[in-house]
């Protein structure tokens, strides 16, 4: 439905430097689904997204929904934003404060090509804004709903064309945590019924990997892997994307001997002999970082009777206590390895404790 | 004008924007704008306006990329289209370019030309340079300029700090009040405040010196207004009010804790006050001296109507001589203002330089602090007694001198015999007189005219200088400043002679003044609209881009209105500047179409001071009001807005 091809836009930054924030960004978004542009700030999310939008003008690159071209550096088309028909949501709301709720969610009816009749205009805009529960707070003030209620309302403007694509940046970051966690299922609930082509930009993994059906990671410009939730928190192509998804112990190691074909590995690490899958292929002597998510890590105050080598003796050095969570960092030497356990573990610190993790669970990168 | 806390509401603040806006505007934008008068002076201005403009212009035609805008591929012949957006800003950046430089090269270009007559056409000479240059005369009103700018701007520094260092920093019984006050004095043009000093302190008719002569039994007047001191008197007096908001700001910046932390060290108040406060404002105070100074060489009435009389001239109104004698001498007038004008601009130039250097001084430190006061024990009726004793002196004498008159057949001294003849006969003339009735006319309509293109005008250069990235940006906002270093006086002389030599038939109607005005008041437009501008948050346009608009419904329907309390507020401003205007207009007026600070000027060459004076009292209130007005309006839309 939408289809980017090796986009490049740079901009010049205040201080007069050309930046390149995106550089050679392909990807393609099924129709209905929702895509997420997910990276830390800087990386280019946001300027690919403004790209799609026409707010930026790349300097190279395709830009095509529905196979119509919006944007193609070799055939000079550019569409601007106000003739390209998305909605958008924007990081501030960008709610207009000299309107009320009514004329905020209008706007986009009065000032398109097409002209509606004002009995149409309101009833669409109130049934959208019966969809966000904003249709009692029509007359109201822009400026004097709550930031969620803002929030919902730049929702509606954007949806109230029925565009073809949506476009969201970073909508939730604004909110206060629990607002934002209650609003994470609104979005995805509305999508979902909507069937409406999503392109979503967050710095937050947990809220990508929630919404998406496919995530980008981009970083410095690039995109670094693209996949399902699962596959980017599961199968990380590079340490960037592991360390950046979610938290994750780097252990340093050497390969010493292969197994199995080359199929599995042992390796010589910091905290002892680690067993470990090898589809990369590494051979004897490689110098890897072995990534095991701290969900993975087992604590045990006996010894495990394991199949596998990989179980550990160390120390409890720091507990924190998060509710529904306990981290344990466990030190193994001079290595301290988190661990992320049910609260129910009690071991209380400088105490032993056994660490273990199934082999299936590291992924080995090269250092 | 006071919250229930004693603080000050933004009706208030606004009054303080009044004056620091366009002034302290010239600290911020010249700091940019001087870099760029240095660039033109290396002839970098011209290829690179060329370069702007004409990229400008040729988006008109069609959306091609910045970086090739002369390849146009197949393709795009097609989408070759109009675009309302780049016409309204080729449009506005031409007639900004075309206000702010053409009729001052023009001058520039002349000063260095004969005058044309019938038989000889105008040559190239040197001579009106050599003529205002080697006479001896011309030293003199150099170092009368001198004598006059420095002796009024520290007259207006010395008395404006000592009143803001009482407020900002001592426990002055009513002090919040003077602070709201503050602003009535610039209400009173500056043509009526010098009328209203000669009422006072004149040797022959000044009520003061009489009351000095009666109550010491002195045998001559022991003040003469017709004086140098008298002229510095009364410019630094006016001016004083200008001197006071700048540096109650810089006070108000400062961090007290850092003076705080001097006392705790040992050192006494005054101490304190000399080694830490002033050296911390050291930077704020030489900008606000060379502001002030700036102002007082450009002063043109106070030099006209106390200096002339007296036969000492300075720049001002030597230009004004020169182009009121038979024949005009417009090429010495041309001359002189060019030295002015370098005076003014080298004055502004150091006076941003200081400013942008002045980082290491930066005070602010963001987090609300609340200023500490000294207690002043049963001293602070002293200096409540000062302020009362400026306040008198600034506006009830001035206001009351002026009432006096307007109510006497004959223009007399107060007296139980005067008292008896009190008449309403000058109001009865001034609303029974056509002229001044038409000259009333044209100053609100050509005020409110003004104001309109000019709000309009800037706007749209200030979007494109804040919101977008069109490389050459500074330049316009830049050339849209530029007229804030003409004094009134050189902008008359050069819109003159341009006219005069391409007559398109506006030279001698209203329009030539209207054109002085917008041209005069376009910075002071810009500096309201960028404020405003610059606290749009760029998403409010984008969305409203993303909601299918256009760039003229973007800006009709977003921009604007979000602009609306910086635009009614900048509005009423360049109104009321322009209806109290008097440097340019003298130049530029002629018989039918006075405006009313005209009609005041000829009231006093005609010695009607009756006449004058009542017409002084309805122009002052008239104007009082619209500042309340103003203020009021401020207040509704600053309440709605946040």
């Amino acid at each position: 439905m939408l289809n980017v091809s090796g986009l490049f836009t740079e901009y010049v930054s205040d201080k007069g430097v050309v930046v390149q924030a995106a550089k050679d960004v392909s990807f393609e978004v099924p129709k209905g689904k929702l895509f997420t542009l997910l990276g830390p700030s800087g990386c280019g999310k946001t300027t690919t997204l403004r790209s799609i939008a026409g707010l930026e003008k790349p300097t190279q690159g395709l830009i095509e929904v529905n196979g119509q071209t919006i944007f193609s550096s070799s055939k000079g088309v550019f569409t601007p934003p106000n003739k390209r028909g998305f909605g958008m949501v924007f990081q501030s709301y960008a709610i207009w404060p000299h309107m009320s709720v009514f004329k905020n969610a209008s706007f986009p009816m009065e000032v398109g090509l097409k002209k509606y009749s004002p009995s149409e205009i309101k009833s669409r805009v109130m049934r959208v804004l019966e969809s966000v529960e904003l249709a009692q707070f029509h007359d109201r003030d822009a400026t004097r709903l709550s930031g969620g209620q803002q929030q919902r309302l730049a929702l509606a403007r954007a949806l109230v064309m029925e565009p073809q694509l949506l476009l969201l940046d970073e909508p939730l970051s604004n909110l206060d945590a629990k607002l934002r966690e209650k609003m994470r299922f609104e979005v995805k609930k509305i999508q979902r019924e909507l069937d409406i082509t999503t392109i979503y930009v967050t710095h937050d993994q947990s809220e990508a990997l929630a919404l998406s059906h496919e995530i980008a990671v981009m970083s410095s410009g690039r995109i670094v892997q693209r996949g399902t939730p699962r596959q980017i928190y599961e199968t990380p192509n590079s340490t960037f994307v592991a360390d950046f998804v979610g938290a994750i112990n780097f252990i340093d190691a050497t390969v010493k001997a292969l197994e199995d074909g080359g199929q599995k590995m042992v390796l010589e690490s910091e905290i002892g002999l680690i067993q470990a899958p090898n589809p990369e292929g590494f051979a004897l002597g490689d110098q890897v970082q072995v990534c095991v998510r701290p969900e993975n890590v087992h604590l045990s105050d006996e010894a495990p009777q394991l199949s596998h080598a990989n179980h550990f003796l160390g120390l409890v050095h720091l507990k924190i206590f998060l509710g529904e969570v306990l981290d344990f960092q466990v030190k193994i030497g001079s290595k301290l390895i988190l661990a992320r356990v049910h609260p129910h573990q009690k071991t209380p610190v400088d105490h032993p404790i056994y660490i273990h993790f199934d082999p299936s669970n590291c992924v080995v990168f090269k250092r | 004008m006071l919250d229930t806390l004693g603080r000050f509401k933004p009706n208030t603040v606004c009054a303080f924007m009044w004056i620091i806006v366009p002034y302290r505007g010239t600290l911020g934008i010249l700091h940019l704008h001087l870099d760029s008068a240095n660039q033109a002076l290396k002839g970098w201005f011209g290829p690179a306006l060329l370069k702007f403009c004409f990229l400008t212009l040729f988006r008109s035609f069609g959306d091609s990329s910045v970086q090739s805008p002369l390849v146009v591929e197949p393709a795009q012949h097609a989408r070759l289209k109009f675009d309302p957006k780049w016409v309204v800003i080729g449009c506005c950046l031409l007639v900004v370019g075309f206000l702010a430089l053409v009729p001052f090269c023009f001058m520039v270009w002349q000063s260095f030309l004969t005058p044309e007559t019938a038989d000889q056409p105008s040559v190239f000479t040197l001579s009106n340079y050599v003529t205002a240059y080697t006479d001896a005369e011309t030293i003199t009103t150099l170092a009368n300029s001198i004598e006059f700018a420095t002796g009024g701007s520290l007259v207006a520094f010395v008395i404006g700090t000592a009143l803001a260092w009482m407020n900002e920093r001592t426990n002055t019984p009513l002090r919040r009040l003077f602070y709201a006050l503050s602003i009535v004095p610039l209400i009173i043009p500056s043509i009526l405040f010098t009328i209203a000093w000669i009422m006072l302190l004149s040797p022959k008719i000044g009520i003061i010196n009489m009351a000095f002569q009666s109550v010491f039994g002195l045998e001559s007047p022991p003040f003469n207004i017709y004086s140098m001191g008298g002229m510095i008197w009364v410019d630094g007096l006016h001016y004083s009010p200008m001197a006071f908001l700048l540096m109650t700001a810089a006070f108000k910046a400062m961090d007290p804790s850092l003076e705080e932390s001097a006392v705790m060290s040992g050192s006494s108040i005054l101490r304190t006050l000399w080694r830490i406060t002033l050296k911390l404002a050291f930077p704020a105070i030489v900008a606000t001296i060379l502001t002030l100074f700036v102002r007082a060489i450009e002063s043109f009435e106070v030099p006209a109507l106390l200096g002339l009389p007296a036969g000492i001239q300075v720049f001002t109104s030597a230009i004004y001589q020169a182009i009121h004698q038979f024949p005009s001498q417009l090429g010495l007038a041309s001359a002189f203002s060019v030295l002015l004008l370098l005076i003014t601009s080298g004055g502004i130039y150091i006076q941003a330089r200081i400013s942008s250097s002045s980082s290491k001084y930066v005070t602010v430190t963001g987090k609300g602090f609340r200023p500490r006061s000294i207690d002043l024990g049963v001293w602070r009726y002293a200096t409540l007694c000062v302020f009362l004793l400026y306040f008198l002196l600034i506006v009830v004498l001035p206001f009351l001198v002026l009432l006096w008159s307007s109510l006497q057949k004959f223009y007399a001294p107060p007296s139980a015999e005067a008292l008896k003849h009190l008449t309403l006969d000058g109001y009865r003339y001034v609303l029974d007189s056509d002229t001044i009735l038409h000259a009333l006319f044209n100053s609100v309509w050509m005020g409110m005219a003004c104001a309109t293109i000019v709000m309009l005008l800037s706007a749209v250069v200030c979007w494109v200088v804040v919101k977008t990235k069109i490389p050459g940006r500074w330049l316009l906002d830049n050339l849209a400043s530029l007229p804030m270093v003409f004094p009134g006086l050189v902008l008359g002389v050069s819109i003159m002679i341009f006219y005069l030599t391409f007559d398109i038939g506006i030279y001698g109607t209203f329009w030539i003044i209207l054109l002085a005005y917008v041209t005069r008041f376009m910075p002071y437009g810009l500096r309201y609209n960028t404020t405003s501008m610059i606290q749009i948050h760029k998403d409010l346009e984008d969305s409203a881009g993303m909601s299918g608009a256009g760039w003229v419904t973007v800006f009709t329907k977003v921009i604007l209105p979000l602009l609306k309390p910086g635009m009614v507020a900048g509005w009423i401003y360049v109104m009321i500047v322009s209806v109290r205007e008097l440097s340019s207009s003298i130049l530029l007026y002629s018989p039918g179409n006075e405006v009313i600070s005209i009609v005041i000027w000829e009231l006093w060459e005609n010695g009607q001071y009756v006449e004058l004076s009542a017409l002084s009292v309805m122009f002052i209130l008239m104007l009082l009001m619209l500042v309340l007005f103003a203020q009021a309006v401020g207040k509704r839309f600053g309440v709605k807005d946040s």
